[in-house]
């Protein structure tokens, strides 16, 4: 008998084991453990037993009982489980559909930049000022000390609104406004449109510059150094290597332009650099003591300087613009890509 | 400034290379743009020796030659005598070329082959000599092109200098800072001038009537010139300085205003009636015909030099045509003098005749070296021409140009500037090297005087930068200020822009940046009324263009714009917005009015998806973007009007925005004739905002409110009320109701048609009541419902639908 119980159990866990579905798993439960099962018959003639094996056969059949319900219910679980996941795949979609979205606007790839520039202005502690584009010729060129007739003018070919009134051909005259309304120490940066009459791949009529001005006492043209250079290498990264050489603004003195290593070919020279392996990228210099003698500050007390940038420039450069007409074209196609 | 390198060779000695020297004058602030090779007008030149020479044996004149340039032999006919076995010669091989563009080929002469060409100087234009063959050193090497054998390669430097640098536009002066920056000796040419026995002054007189403008006026006369072409080395110079050549008289007075910066003219004497000159202001509507043959009106008080009789010259400008040096010219009149720099460059400038003179007298020459340039010019011309100097020049001076003298200098001042300590022997030795005059005045002070061509230098600041400059900039060190914590002021209106920027980018708007000017027609594309304060343009006097002549008073017009350039490239669903000034013109001698706007277009489908539901925008979406705006704003008081006329809006569909009582702009569809005018296909929304207005109402504030934790009970009604009866006039008196368990209401449905009697529209509302502390009750509920409903259908006459 126990013989027998031992070919049972063989035979279910092997039929269970082919079973495929919850009717077939369910068939086998039937088939041995169901009131007249094999297994269940098999218990129930325990009488033809001897009666010194009848307990090691009552306890063999329990547990065969026992394993074969375990296993039936761990597969039941099983081909639940399955089914449940097939049942889920059969609901697969593409997923390299593109998304259903709103996609973002871009802001103006120019304003980016004057957004950069004035938050690292912002943590050097400038505060943010604006001024009128259209201007009085006082504060465009004399307050600069760019009198009337003087060659100088020549560098910024100037849109005339009237006799005395211009457009602004740089954003340096909102300097000379704020001196004349408050005290030293100044440090402000002011950003904005302005206007030159030109007009070719790298020149526009309208650009964006950003001013900066710092005066106090004890400002020198190492501090001017010292804060471009910082500047400069937030904006173009840590590495990049700079030099400051002398030029001339009637309204700075001594003057400085300042360039980088050029972006594009490293320094060896390249279409972008003229083959100089610099980029010119800003306008700087201690404010001319005329200046200060305009807006009524002691130039013996206190010195300062001033910088100017071309934004579009920069712009150019950081993302390889090489038309800077295309800022202004408004092609969202162009746009976009900001 | 071109600065051929070969030519400053004469005044200073170069160890560097060209680069190096380029980068050292860029240092010193004498920016080089370029640095160009010039190249002699040949090519496939080379340097070849005679083995041997036989007559012609069909021609008398001609000789067979061959040559060999060191590994070939060539046989060359050649018609020249003065050749010899032996002689080393250029050989233009077959495929060279020569002056003039012609191509060597191999030819047949007589009967005999020639396979080149031997050359003259003047055929290779290097120098005059046309009798025979260049005879070339023995020592050159063969085979190599005459070109590198001779180095006639030149390099050419581009500077750009700065307007406050006239003694720089010259050789001489470039000559002075190389020196100077190189640790160089200058070299200045010294003429040794032969003068004749005749007085100038016993044949011609010089009278200055206006001597404000022309403080200094030298006058020479050469006699028994003959005018021919300059010699080569003339021209070369010349030709590397990007100057034509025209005669030997001309070109003199070119060579030396690039050689020493002063403009000369030649008058040819025989022309000058009664033999002299008159410097005086022009005369009420005065022509004159210059040199360039264009005859002009002279503007008052144009400086003209005039003979006894009529003007023969603009001043320091331009020569006339009456008295130009000819070829049959034999006695010549040379003007040397200062011109007041501002009246120069006022009447340059009325003329539009900006001149190579005219650009080295408004910056201002030497007062002090016009006699210098005159001899140096004398010299010359005697030297080419053959003529006689008559001896002394004529010097009218009769206003000293004031020179500056003894400007103070402190050490301790120049290191307050710079930041840096140069030590006094330096300082000294920096200022000496350019020339400056440098005396003590005691302790760390000393008195500086420039020489008379630094008309740039006259305060103590212009010294410091001279002294900074060639100490070198690199040598400053960077330091960062050490200055007072400042509080900074924040920019509202920035900060402002910054987050409307957000939101519209986030709602998928993306910036644009129109030009500030547009065509005056924008207005009448938008169809303004006469008395529309929009219409009050600020002209440009100068305009690039038509189109460009006007500020804008509006930035529709420049959205509409790239709308229109944007759908032309294909794009046709569009979000774009701008931020930027308007200008409204005030009155004269004021400036105008600048507003800062915000403006949006929307056009085309909302969504960016093409297989997903495509939404044609319509008003509400812009609504709902600009309501986004106001939200992100904490703006308490706004409301929409339809009560605005815009022209240039769909009068169904626009409003005015208002804040509070303010109206601060508008919105709505674009007028179909806008549209069509403009060429536009598509419909687009737009609304304009003035940001000055938003800037003073933006909330600060945040006062958090307690969030309810009971349930809301709703009541849905649907009233019918006249289909022009806006929906805000409805929820306004039913939210004035002031019933504190109303916490909102929202509408659900809008309906008009079938079912619907004519002229009405069904407005579905959903109520939605709520207290904070607990939980309401149906009754309760009903209770206030039904008062605000039969409160709202006595004040507006609406009927609740189904009823």
């Amino acid at each position: 008998m126990i013989d027998d119980l031992q070919h049972l159990e063989i035979n279910a866990l092997a039929e269970l084991e082919q079973s495929t579905n919850e009717d077939q798993a369910q068939a086998v439960r039937t088939k041995y453990l169901g009131r007249k099962g094999l297994l269940t018959t098999l218990l129930r003639n325990i009488a033809q037993v001897p009666d010194d094996e009848k307990p090691l056969f009552g306890k063999r059949c329990n547990e065969a009982k026992d394993i074969l319900s375990a296993k039936i219910d761990e597969v039941l679980l099983q081909q639940l489980l399955r089914k449940k996941s097939e049942g889920l795949l059969k609901e697969k979609i593409d997923v390299t559909i593109p998304g259903r979205i709103i996609k973002f606007g871009r802001v103006h790839p120019v304003i980016q930049i004057r957004r950069e520039i004035c938050a690292i202005f912002a943590s050097f502690g400038f505060s943010i000022v604006e001024g009128p584009e259209v201007e009085l010729d006082y504060y465009n060129f004399e307050a600069l000390n760019i009198p009337k007739d003087h060659p100088a003018r020549d560098m910024q070919d100037t849109f005339y609104i009237e006799e005395n009134i211009v457009l602004r051909t740089h954003t340096s005259p909102v300097q000379v406004r704020i001196m004349e309304k408050i005290q030293p120490p100044v440090r402000i940066l002011s950003p904005g449109r302005v206007y030159r009459r030109d007009s070719d791949v790298s020149h526009t009529p309208m650009f964006h510059q950003i001013e900066g001005l710092l005066v106090d006492k004890g400002v020198s043209f190492a501090d001017l150094k010292g804060m471009l250079t910082a500047f400069l290498k937030k904006i173009f990264g840590m590495n990049t290597k700079l030099r400051f050489r002398p030029s001339f603004f009637p309204f700075t003195e001594p003057s400085a332009e300042v360039d980088i290593r050029c972006v594009m070919c490293g320094g060896s020279g390249c279409r972008v650099c003229g083959q100089s392996g610099w980029l010119e990228i800003l306008g700087s210099g201690m404010v001319d003591p005329a200046v200060f003698h305009n807006v009524g500050y002691d130039s013996e007390e206190y010195t300062g300087f001033a910088f100017g940038l071309g934004l579009e420039r920069i712009a150019m450069l950081k993302y390889g613009v090489s038309d800077i007409r295309l800022f202004f074209e408004n092609d969202i196609r162009f746009l976009k890509q900001f | 400034m071109l600065v051929s390198l070969k030519w400053l060779k004469d005044y200073v000695a170069i160890n560097v290379t060209a680069e190096e020297l380029a980068e050292k004058l860029t240092m010193a602030g004498l920016e080089v743009d370029e640095i160009k090779i010039i190249s002699p007008s040949f090519s496939g030149v080379v340097v070849a020796k005679i083995i041997s020479i036989k007559p012609h044996p069909a021609a008398d004149k001609l000789s067979l030659c061959d040559v060999t340039d060191g590994a070939q032999t060539f046989r060359v006919v050649c018609g020249a005598k003065n050749i010899k076995a032996g002689n080393v010669v250029p050989l233009a091989k077959v495929g060279a070329t020569i002056p003039g563009g012609h191509t060597i080929k191999a030819s047949v002469l007589r009967g005999e082959k020639s396979d080149g060409m031997l050359c003259s100087e003047a055929e290779l234009e290097t120098g005059d000599d046309s009798s025979g063959i260049w005879q070339l050193p023995d020592n050159l090497t063969l085979g190599v092109s005459l070109e590198s054998a001779l180095d006639l390669e030149d390099t050419v430097l581009d500077i750009s200098v700065t307007p406050n640098r006239s003694d720089c536009l010259s050789m001489i002066g470039i000559a002075r800072e190389v020196a100077a920056i190189t640790n160089e000796k200058i070299k200045i040419p010294v003429g040794r001038l032969k003068e004749s026995i005749e007085e100038t002054s016993s044949h011609t007189s010089v009278t200055i009537i206006d001597a404000d403008l022309c403080p200094r006026y030298t006058a020479r006369l050469i006699k028994n010139v003959k005018i021919g072409s300059s010699p080569v080395w003339l021209k070369t110079r010349l030709e590397s300085a990007g100057i034509r050549s025209i005669n030997n008289i001309v070109d003199v007075t070119n060579f030396v205003m690039l050689e020493m910066g002063q403009p000369l003219h030649a008058f040819d004497f025989r022309f000058l009636e009664q033999g002299k000159i008159i410097v005086r202001k022009s005369r009420d509507d005065e022509e004159f015909t210059s040199l360039d043959g264009k005859t002009r009106k002279l503007p008052a008080d144009t400086l003209l030099i005039c003979d006894g009789v009529k003007p023969v010259a603009i001043g320091g400008i331009m020569g006339g045509l009456n008295s130009e040096v000819k070829e049959d010219t034999q006695v010549v009149l040379l003007e040397s003098a200062y011109f007041n720099p501002v009246s120069i460059r006022r009447s340059a400038r009325k003329l539009a005749m900006p001149t190579d003179a005219s650009f080295r007298f408004e910056r201002g020459v030497d007062p002090e070296g016009v006699i210098i340039s005159m001899n140096r010019a004398a010299q010359l011309i005697a030297e080419l021409s053959g003529g006689n100097v008559c001896k002394n020049c004529i010097d009218e001076y009769p206003l000293k140009v004031p020179a500056t003298k003894d400007i103070p200098l402190r050490l301790s001042r120049i290191s307050q500037v710079t930041g840096v300590l140069i030590e006094a022997k330096d300082v000294i030795r920096i200022l000496q090297s350019i020339g400056m005059n440098v005396g003590k005045a005691g302790k760390d002070n000393y008195l500086v005087t420039p020489p008379t061509f630094r008309v740039d230098i006259k305060r103590e600041i212009d010294l410091i930068e001279e002294v900074i400059r060639i100490y070198g900039y690199d040598r400053v060190p960077v330091t960062l200020p050490n200055v007072a914590v400042v509080e900074m002021a924040s920019n509202l209106r920035m900060d402002l822009e910054e987050k409307i920027r957000h939101v519209l980018t986030g709602t998928g708007y993306s910036e644009i940046v129109n030009y500030s000017f547009v065509t005056p027609e924008s207005v009448d594309y938008l169809c303004l009324q006469e008395n529309d304060e929009r219409r009050r343009l600020v002209r440009i006097k100068n305009p690039l263009a038509d189109d460009q002549s006007v500020m804008r008073t509006t930035m529709v017009f420049g959205l509409l714009d790239a709308m229109k350039k944007n759908n032309n490239n294909g794009s046709l669903d569009l979000k774009m917005f701008e931020m930027g000034r308007v200008f409204i013109d005030r009155k004269r001698e004021e400036l105008p009015e600048e507003k800062n706007m915000l403006a949006c277009l929307l056009t085309g489908v909302t969504t960016d998806n093409l297989w997903g539901n495509m939404v044609t925008a319509d008003f509400y979406d812009l609504k709902g973007c600009l309501e986004n705006i106001f939200y992100d704003l904490k703006l308490a008081k706004y409301n929409f009007r339809s009560s605005i006329s815009e022209p240039f809006l769909h009068p169904g569909k626009s409003c005015g925005i208002y804040i509070g009582e303010l109206l601060a702009g508008y919105m709505g569809q674009v007028h179909p004739d806008v549209l069509e005018k403009m060429d536009l296909k598509n419909c687009a929304y737009v609304f304009e905002i003035n940001l000055d207005i938003l800037e003073n109402q933006v909330g600060n504030v945040i006062q958090y409110r307690e969030i309810s934790r009971f349930p809301a009970v709703t009541r849905d009604v649907a009233f019918l009320i006249p289909a022009d009866m806006e929906t805000n006039y409805m929820t306004d008196i039913l939210l004035r109701q002031s019933e504190d368990l109303l916490e909102n209401v929202v509408i659900f449905d809008i309906y008009a048609g079938k079912g619907i009697a004519e002229g009405m529209k069904s407005l579905g509302l959903r109520f939605l009541y709520r207290a904070t502390e607990r939980t309401l009750t149906d009754i309760e509920v009903n209770i206030i419902h039904e008062k605000i409903v039969q409160n709202t259908v006595g004040l507006t006459g609406a009927k609740i639908r189904g009823e």
